[in-house]
């Protein structure tokens, strides 16, 4: 038999054998919320405010942490995006490939990404006692915002990088400014992987506890300003699951449920998207 | 660095007239390398000039200087004179986004911008400031018609301009060039990815232009520079070894690289 089939075969068997893995885990997980999860969940529980306090009684629901779960989310990402985009521009338009100063930004991102959200978190609380802000939404916001940052910006930067240099020259040629051309045709172009950095920075965003521990509180009504403090779906998950009460325990599953339905519909809306804004990628 | 060489150069004259592009002691240095040799040529306006040689000679570079887009390459220095209309294009004081727009690029391969057929060409027009739908509708279909395009694309305008053929892509670029009246057209090599009839369209274009724009082109292909040109300059290794009237370079060539070159004996 023909060595080289053998070596192909074994690889092939390994690859298939990894991915398998990596899907069987996942769906191993998304079985065990769902099995534990789906008999908890009902329509009060997403529509309705807990009754009880931190998620000790067995009333009411977890629109709180929905909630805010989506506010802190949504707005360390809208706030994330209109610092990253600029940054990830300026980065590749107005900084040449070799350029010290863009690969040095580029290092102390890469260290950011890996640093652990519950720093941040205590970085953000440190800033807070600095300036007198108390626990809020406005901070929880900030803070995740900073966690989120380096990720979106080297997410950007990865696909920008890969832009034609031709068609930076081509938009030059024309008499453009490097400022019309990063807005009018490189975001154009990059702009599904806008898209993939944005829900990136969204899902870690929305996953995390630590970060958002000290700096944005919990609390078991909806925020209605900036300057209140707000629940959101992990520290709700964390609360439910401390607790001796077997009912309130099914609850976190049915939680983080809600969670991952979340992060499903936002990764199927993103691609859906990106389906759209790439018809006119060259 | 180099002295200046002397050699004959027929078109130059003491001033540089209205029209013509002037380059004198032009001197490119890519890092360590020195990628044009004190090159001092004056390219004739409203004709076709035709940069011929071996690949890595410069051609390339010399194009690019035109237009500044050389400004965008990592570690390259530049001294000397690109004189236009009397005014120096390497000039600290230059408005690079004027000398552009006073330039039609064509690249090798046509880079269609992430839009719609339209607002390919109104690109331009829109960023020096035409905002007007019916003026901008007349620019498009003025100039898609210039490029021998509108036949082709008038039913699907909105349409994403990636969806042409190449061959279509690069009339497109032409039209998106010409709709920012430029007095210049740069080729770079713009045909060689082309098929043969896409190629003889872009050929037959620029021979129509010629009598409104100055034509310089880089070549790769020397049965193309027999075919449209006008004035031929051939260089090698970064310096300009012969240059003059097409028929008298390509049928008298004075230096043996020359002759060689056009024999097929280097290339």
């Amino acid at each position: 038999m023909n060595i080289n089939k053998v070596e192909e075969g074994i690889f092939k068997v390994l690859m298939k054998a990894s991915t398998l893995l990596v899907l069987a885990s996942l769906f191993l997980i998304i079985y065990s919320i769902l099995r534990k999860g789906l008999p908890s969940l009902s329509w009060a529980m997403v529509t309705q405010t807990p009754k009880g306090g931190f998620f000790l009684g067995k009333g009411g629901g977890i629109l709180n942490a929905i909630v805010g779960s989506l506010y802190l989310a949504g707005g360390s990402t809208i706030l994330g995006l209109f610092i990253s985009l600029p940054v990830a521009l300026y980065l590749n338009i107005y900084r040449t490939k070799t350029s010290r100063f863009a690969n040095f930004t580029r290092l102390c991102l890469d260290v950011l990404w890996g640093i652990p959200s519950i720093v941040y978190g205590a970085f953000g609380f440190a800033i807070m006692l600095l300036v007198g802000l108390k626990a809020s939404l406005l901070a929880g916001i900030f803070t995740l915002t900073l966690m989120v940052i380096p990720i979106m910006i080297r997410a950007m930067d990865e696909v920008i990088m890969t832009v034609p240099k031709g068609l930076i020259d081509a938009s030059y040629s024309l008499g453009a400014t490097r400022f019309e051309t990063s807005l009018k045709v490189v975001s154009k172009q990059v702009l599904p992987g806008i898209l993939t950095a944005i829900l990136i920075s969204f899902g870690r965003s929305i996953g995390d506890a630590a970060s958002v521990l000290f700096t944005s509180g919990f609390t078991d009504r909806i925020p209605t300003s900036l300057m209140q403090p707000a629940a959101n779906l992990p520290l709700a998950i964390f609360f439910q699951l401390s607790t001796p009460i077997p009912e309130v325990q099914d609850r976190a599953y049915a939680s983080a449920l809600v969670l991952t339905l979340i992060i499903l519909i936002i990764s199927i809306l993103s691609r859906i998207a990106t389906k759209k804004f790439t018809k006119h990628k060259v | 660095m180099k002295k200046a060489t002397e050699i004959f150069i027929p078109l130059m004259t003491d001033v540089c007239a209205e029209g013509n592009i002037c380059v004198e002691g032009l001197n490119v240095h890519y890092g360590d390398r020195h990628a044009l040799k004190d090159i001092n040529i004056t390219l004739p306006a409203k004709k076709i000039t035709a940069i011929i040689g071996p690949s890595g000679c410069g051609k390339t570079t010399l194009l690019k200087c035109f237009n500044r887009l050389i400004d965008s390459i990592d570690g390259t220095k530049v001294t000397g004179k690109v004189m236009l209309n009397g005014e120096d294009i390497f000039d600290p004081h230059a408005d690079v986004i004027n000398i552009r727009k006073k330039m039609g690029l064509l690249s090798q391969r046509p880079y269609p911008l992430p839009m719609s057929i339209f607002d390919n060409v109104a690109y331009g027009p829109r960023i020096h400031g035409t905002r007007k739908k019916s003026e901008l509708n007349q620019i498009v279909e003025y100039y898609l018609k210039e490029a021998s395009l509108w036949d082709e694309v008038k039913d699907r305008l909105y349409t994403p301009a990636s969806g042409l053929s190449i061959g279509q892509q690069q009339r497109l670029c032409l039209a998106r060039g010409l709709a920012v009246k430029p007095e210049i057209i740069l080729g770079d090599e713009p045909t060689s990815a082309l098929d043969p009839i896409s190629s003889a369209h872009i050929e037959e274009k620029f021979v129509e232009f010629k009598n409104k724009y100055t034509i310089v082109m880089v070549t790769h292909i020397l049965r193309q520079a027999i075919r449209i040109a006008d004035y031929i300059i051939f260089m090698y290794l970064g310096e300009i070894i012969e240059h003059g009237p097409a028929e008298q370079v390509l049928e008298h060539p004075k230096d043996k690289r020359t002759s060689d070159y056009i024999k097929g004996i280097i290339s």
